[in-house]
C-alpha cells in the first residue's frame, strides 16, 4: 500500500512539475519583425489549457504546440490578433485568455482598481482638508511662533 | 458610532473572502466545461481509420441518434484502461464513434485489435486537426452529441465504471 | 538503535513544543490581565523552551534526511541516496511537511528573539506580545501534528531508495529562497503581535511605534530578499529567462510585501507625528494575515499554480480554520478596541504626512488589485460563473501605471517636511531634478540603444525622479557642515536606510523597464559549427558532448561566444539533463552575467542529425532587478541599526515620548520615513 502511494505521489509530482520547465523552444521563421512580435505577445497571453499555470509559449504540452502552430499559421494567413484569440476561445473557452475580456462577470475585476484610484483621490482630499482645518484650529500663538521658526529654518537650509 | 462601523469593515471584508475560500476548497480547478457545450459538433470531412477510402462528415453525427464520441490514442494509457467501460456502453446499445487522435493508422488499428472496438466507426485524425476543433487538450476525452448533432456533455479524462453509472448513462437518457 | 529512534524523538519534541506554546499563550496573557508579575514572567522561559523543542524536531528531520532514513515517508518522497549532502539538507524544506516545520521553527525563533531584545519594554506589553505569538505557534504546531506530520513512517515495508528531490529544486536558489521568504512571512508575526498587544492593553503611542519599527523593517528586508531570490531562481532555473510570472504563489508573496511596505511608512508617521494609529494597527494585522493567506492559497490547492504543493483538502480546511480564527479574531479585536477618538494632527497638502498618506493609499490599491486578480477566477468559479484566467497582461496593465503614479509622489516625499512644506520650497528643490530626469530619460535610450523606446524613457524618468531629489537633499544637508565627510557623518542611519531603500526601487524600475523592452531572443537550430549573432555577440557551437553527473545524465553543448570587434572569447555550456531517479528531463541554462547585460543560452530539443533547438537571449540590465531588491533590503536593515532603536534598549527617552505630541521644533531633523 505504502509503495503504491509512494508511486502515485511520484507520478503526481511528476505530472505537476514535469511540464513546468522551459518548453516551447522551437525554430520559427519570420520575415517581418512586427509579425514576430505579434507572435510572441499572442503566445505569451494565451494560457495552456492542460498545464498548471503557463502560457503556451513556454509549455511543452502537445496542445500548446498545436496552439502555437495554429497561431503561426493564422498570422501567416494575415489574420488579426483579435481573430486569432477568438479562434482559440471558440475551441478552448475563455479560460485560455490571460487577459480576461471586459464583460459582465469581469466588470469588477477591471472596474474595482479604477474605482479605488478615484476613491483614494477623494479620500486623500477629504483627509488633508480635515487635517488642514485641524491644524489651523489647533495652532496657538506659541505654536505659530514655533512654526515660523521652522519655516525660516527650512528656507535658510 | 459610524466610526465603529467603519472599523468593522475589514472584518466583514475578510469574512466575505473566507466564504469564497471555503467554497474554493470543494471546487476542482481542473474541471472545466468544454467551450463547445450546447453548440454544433464542428464541421469536418475526414477519412475513417478502418478504410482510407471512406470519407465521413458531420452528417455522421446528426442522424437522429444520440452518440458518444470518444477521443483516443494508442499512446495514451488511460484510453486503454477505459476501454472495458466503453465496450460496456456499446453493449447497452449506445452508439459510439471514435476519433483516433494523433496516431498512425497501424497503431490505431492495433489498439482496436488488442483492446476491443466499441465504435461504429473511427474517424482518423493523425494530426489532431479535428481534436483541435473540439478543443481537446489530452486524451481520453468524451463528448455526448444529441440527435441534432449538438454537443451536450463533455467528460475529460478517464471514464470509470462509476462515471458510467453516475454521469454518462443519465446524460444519454436525458438526451435520447 | 538510537539512530532509529530519531524520527520519534522529533515527533515527541513537537508535542512538547506544543505544550510549551499552549502555556506561553495563556499564562502571560492572564498575568497581564490580572496584574500578576509571576504569571507574566512565564513569557520568557516558555518562548525559549518552545524554540528549543521545535529546533530539536527540526534537527531530527534534518538528521533523517542526512542519514538516508527512507523509512520516513517524507524522506522517501523527497530524497535519494545519490543526492549530494547539501541538497539533502535543503530538501527538508522542499516539501509541504518540512516547510511547515521550518515555518514553525522560524516562528518560534522570532518569538524567542522578540523576548530577548525587549527587556526594556513594559512587562505587561512583553507578556501580551509573547502570548499572541504563542497562539500563532499553537496553530501551526497543531497543523503539523494533525495534518502534516513530517515524521510519518513507512514501516515495515520501507523502500530501498528515495524518489529523489524534484530536480527543479536541486539548486542553490532553492537552498536560499524559501528560508528567506518564510523569515519574512513569519517575521511579520512580531509586529502583528505588537499590534494585538497594543489593542488589548490599550497602549498605543510613539514608543509603541518605535518598538515595532525595527521588527517590521527586518521582516520586510527578509521578505524582499526572499522575493528577489525567487525571481532570480525562476530566471535561471526555468529556462526561458522570465523573472516574474504573476503566478498566484508569487502574488501571495507580493501581497504582504506591499502592505508591509505601507506599514513601514505609516509606522514612521505614527512614531513621528502620533497620527495614523488605527491605520497602522490595521496594516500590521493585514500584513501578517496576507502572509497566512498566501500559505493557504499555496497549500490548499484552490488555485492552479505552477508552484502548488501536492495538496490535500483536509490541510486546506485546517489552514482556512487557522486563517479564519487568527485573522477574524484580530480584526474583531481591532473593530472593538481601535482608538475611539482619533488624534487629529494637522498637516497640509504638501506635507510629508500627506505624501505618506498617498503612499499608503497607493500601496493598498496595488494590494487590492493583485489580490483581486489572484482570487477572481476562484470567486467566479464559486459563483458558478465559469472559468477564466487572470494573468500577466492584466497585472501589467494595472500594476505598471499605478506604480508610476506612486513614483510621482515618491520623488516628493523624502524632501517634503512634516506638517507642511511650502510650495515654493518644494518647487525650488524639485525643478532641476525634474528637468534633468526628463532630459536624461529621453536622451539615454536614444544614445545607448539602437531604437528609442517610450516605456524605457518613462522608466528612466521615474527612476531619476526618485533619485535626483534625494541627491539634492544630501547636498542640502551637508553643505553647511565643515566638510562633506563631517556632514555625511551627521546623517542618521535611518536616513541612509531610507535613501538606500528608495534607490533600490529606482534601480529595480530601471531594470524592469530596460529588460522588458530591450530583451532580444533568438530561437535557432544549431549543430556543431553553426553560429548565430545576437546583439553584437556571435555564438558558435563548437562541440556536443555527454556527461554524467551525480544523479543525472546530460547532453552538453559547448558554445563559443565572441563579441563583435573583440578578439577575446569565452565559452558557455548549456545542458539538457535527464534526472535518473524520476526520469525527468531538465534544461540547464548557461548564463554569462554582467552588470549591464546577461547572455542566456538554453538548450531545447534534439532535432535529430546532431542538431538542437537553442534559445539565445540578450538581457540588458536584468541584474538591476535583483540588485534593486538587495538595496531595498539593505536599506531596511540599515534603518534598524539606527541609534535611536539602540537607545531604546537602555531607557525610554523623554524627548522621544514627547515626539508623539507632534508639534516639535526638531520636526525637520533628518529622519527616516522608510
Amino acid at each position: 500500500m505504502a509503495v503504491i502511494r509512494l508511486a502515485l505521489i511520484g507520478i503526481l509530482t511528476l505530472l505537476m512539475v514535469g511540464t513546468l520547465q522551459a518548453g516551447g523552444i522551437e525554430v520559427r521563421e519570420f520575415d517581418d519583425p512586427v509579425m514576430e512580435q505579434r507572435y510572441r505577445s499572442l503566445t505569451a497571453s494565451l494560457r495552456c489549457p492542460t498545464c498548471e499555470n503557463q502560457a503556451i509559449n513556454d509549455s511543452d504540452a502537445p496542445v500548446s504546440r498545436d496552439m502555437r502552430d495554429r497561431v503561426y499559421m493564422m498570422l501567416m494567413d494575415g489574420r488579426a490578433d483579435m481573430e486569432i484569440r477568438d479562434h482559440m476561445v471558440e475551441r478552448f473557452g475563455n479560460y485560455v485568455l490571460y487577459n480576461p475580456r471586459l464583460e459582465g462577470r469581469t466588470f469588477l475585476l477591471w472596474g474595482l482598481p479604477a474605482g479605488l484610484v478615484l476613491a483614494g483621490g477623494v479620500l486623500v482630499g477629504l483627509v488633508v482638508r480635515a487635517r488642514r482645518n485641524a491644524s489651523a484650529r489647533e495652532l496657538s500663538a506659541e505654536e505659530r511662533a514655533r512654526l515660523e521658526v521652522l519655516i525660516n529654518r527650512g528656507r535658510s537650509e | 458610532m459610524t466610526r465603529r462601523l467603519i472599523l468593522l469593515l475589514p472584518l466583514l471584508g475578510f469574512l466575505g473572502l473566507s466564504v469564497f475560500l471555503y467554497q474554493g476548497l470543494s471546487l476542482n480547478p481542473f474541471h472545466r466545461d468544454s467551450a463547445l457545450m450546447a453548440r454544433d459538433f464542428p464541421v469536418f470531412d475526414m477519412v475513417t481509420l478502418e478504410d482510407p477510402e471512406r470519407r465521413v462528415d458531420r452528417s455522421l453525427l446528426a442522424n437522429g441518434e444520440v452518440t458518444l464520441v470518444n477521443v483516443w490514442g494508442e499512446w495514451c494509457p488511460e484510453c486503454k484502461r477505459e476501454m472495458p467501460q466503453l465496450l460496456d456502453l456499446a453493449d447497452r446499445g449506445i452508439r459510439m464513434v471514435g476519433i483516433s487522435y494523433k496516431d498512425t493508422r497501424e497503431k490505431g488499428l492495433g489498439f482496436l485489435q488488442d483492446f476491443g472496438n466499441p465504435f461504429e466507426v473511427n474517424i482518423f485524425d493523425p494530426d489532431g486537426e479535428l481534436g483541435f476543433e473540439l478543443g481537446v487538450y489530452g486524451a481520453p476525452e468524451t463528448f455526448l452529441v444529441d440527435r441534432d448533432g449538438i454537443i451536450r456533455y463533455h467528460h475529460t479524462g478517464y471514464i470509470s465504471a462509476r462515471d458510467v453509472r453516475e454521469y454518462i448513462l443519465p446524460e444519454v437518457q436525458k438526451w435520447q | 538503535m538510537q539512530i532509529q529512534m530519531i524520527p520519534e524523538i522529533g515527533h515527541f519534541a513537537l508535542v512538547i513544543a506544543l505544550l510549551f506554546a499552549i502555556v506561553q499563550s495563556v499564562v502571560p496573557l492572564a498575568g497581564a490581565a490580572l496584574r500578576r508579575p509571576l504569571w507574566m514572567a512565564y513569557a520568557r522561559p516558555m518562548a525559549a523552551g518552545q524554540f528549543l523543542f521545535v529546533a530539536i524536531a527540526y534537527a531530527a528531520l534534518t538528521a533523517s534526511y542526512m542519514l538516508d532514513d527512507f523509512s520516513v515517508l517524507n524522506v522517501a518522497n523527497n530524497s535519494n541516496s545519490m543526492l549530494p549532502w547539501y541538497y539533502k539538507f535543503s530538501a527538508v524544506w522542499g516539501n509541504h511537511e518540512g516547510s511547515v516545520l521550518l515555518w514553525s521553527l522560524m516562528l518560534a525563533g522570532w518569538g524567542y528573539f522578540a523576548v530577548r531584545y525587549s527587556r526594556e519594554l513594559p512587562r505587561d506589553m512583553v507578556a501580551r506580545v509573547i502570548s499572541v505569538l504563542g497562539m500563532v505557534c499553537v496553530g501551526f504546531l497543531l497543523f503539523i501534528l494533525v495534518t502534516s506530520n513530517p515524521f510519518e513512517r513507512l514501516l515495515p515495508q520501507m523502500p530501498q531508495d528515495g524518489a529523489d528531490l524534484n530536480p527543479l529544486l536541486q539548486d542553490i536558489g532553492l537552498i536560499l529562497h524559501p528560508p528567506m521568504l518564510y523569515m519574512g512571512y513569519v517575521g511579520f508575526s512580531v509586529v502583528f503581535a505588537f499590534a494585538i498587544a497594543a489593542l488589548i492593553g490599550g497602549r498605543l503611542d510613539a514608543a509603541w511605534a518605535r518598538w515595532a519599527r525595527p521588527w517590521t523593517n527586518l521582516a520586510w528586508a527578509f521578505l524582499t530578499v526572499g522575493i528577489a531570490l525567487g525571481s532570480w531562481w525562476a530566471y535561471y532555473e526555468l529556462g526561458w529567462g522570465g523573472w516574474w510570472f504573476w503566478d498566484p504563489v508569487e502574488n501571495a508573496s507580493l501581497l504582504p510585501w506591499l502592505t508591509g511596505t505601507a506599514l513601514m511608512h505609516s509606522l514612521a508617521v505614527t512614531e513621528k507625528r502620533g497620527s495614523f494609529k488605527s491605520w497602522t494597527l490595521l496594516l500590521a494585522i493585514t500584513t501578517f494575515s496576507l502572509s497566512l493567506l498566501g500559505t493557504f492559497l499555496v497549500r490548499s490547492g484552490v488555485l492552479t499554480s505552477v508552484h502548488a504543493f501536492a495538496n490535500d483538502p483536509s490541510r486546506g480546511f485546517f489552514i482556512l480554520m487557522l486563517l479564519g480564527i487568527t485573522v477574524g479574531l484580530s480584526l474583531l479585536i481591532f473593530a472593538l478596541r481601535a482608538p475611539r477618538v482619533s488624534h487629529k494632527v494637522g498637516f497640509g497638502w504638501l506635507s510629508r504626512d500627506a505624501m505618506l498618506l498617498i503612499n499608503n493609499i497607493m500601496l493598498v490599491i496595488l494590494t487590492v488589485t493583485v489580490l483581486l486578480g489572484t482570487v477572481y477566477p476562484l470567486l467566479l468559479d464559486a459563483l458558478n460563473l465559469g472559468k477564466i484566467s487572470v494573468g500577466p497582461p492584466y497585472f501589467n496593465a494595472l500594476f505598471v501605471p499605478l506604480t508610476l503614479l506612486m513614483c510621482v509622489f515618491m520623488g516628493m516625499g523624502p524632501i517634503s517636511r512634516w506638517k507642511d512644506t511650502s510650495s515654493k520650497l518644494l518647487i525650488q528643490r524639485l525643478w532641476l531634478a525634474a528637468a534633468v530626469a526628463v532630459v536624461l530619460g529621453m536622451a539615454l535610450p536614444l544614445i545607448f540603444a539602437e531604437r528609442w523606446s517610450a516605456p524605457v524613457a518613462i522608466g528612466i524618468i521615474a527612476a531619476l525622479w526618485i533619485v535626483l531629489p534625494m541627491l539634492r537633499d544630501l547636498y542640502d544637508k551637508t553643505r553647511h557642515a565643515s566638510s562633506v565627510g563631517a556632514g555625511l557623518k551627521k546623517l542618521s542611519l535611518a536616513y541612509w536606510g531610507m535613501q538606500l531603500g528608495h534607490l533600490g526601487v529606482a534601480v529595480t524600475i530601471v531594470g524592469v523597464a530596460v529588460v522588458s523592452n530591450y530583451n532580444i531572443e533568438r530561437n535557432v537550430r544549431m549543430s556543431v559549427g553553426d553560429s548565430v549573432s545576437v546583439a553584437g555577440y556571435t555564438f558558435t557551437m563548437t562541440e556536443l558532448a555527454s556527461r554524467r553527473g551525480p544523479n543525472f545524465l546530460a547532453d552538453r553543448a559547448v558554445i563559443e561566444v565572441q563579441r563583435d570587434g573583440s578578439r577575446r572569447s569565452f565559452t558557455m555550456n548549456p545542458e539538457k539533463r535527464l534526472y535518473i531517479a524520476r526520469g525527468m528531463p531538465m534544461t540547464q541554462v548557461a548564463l554569462r552575467p554582467g552588470f549591464f547585460r546577461d547572455l542566456y543560452v538554453a538548450m531545447g530539443e534534439d532535432l535529430g542529425d546532431n542538431s538542437w533547438a537553442m534559445r539565445v537571449q540578450y538581457k540588458p540590465f536584468v541584474r538591476w532587478l535583483w540588485l534593486g531588491g538587495l538595496l531595498m533590503a539593505a536599506g531596511g536593515v540599515l534603518a534598524v541599526a539606527d541609534k535611536r532603536y539602540r537607545r531604546l534598549a537602555t531607557a525610554p527617552d523623554p524627548e522621544d515620548v514627547a515626539a508623539s505630541s507632534g508639534a516639535k521644533p526638531e520636526g525637520d531633523r533628518q529622519e527616516a520615513t522608510a
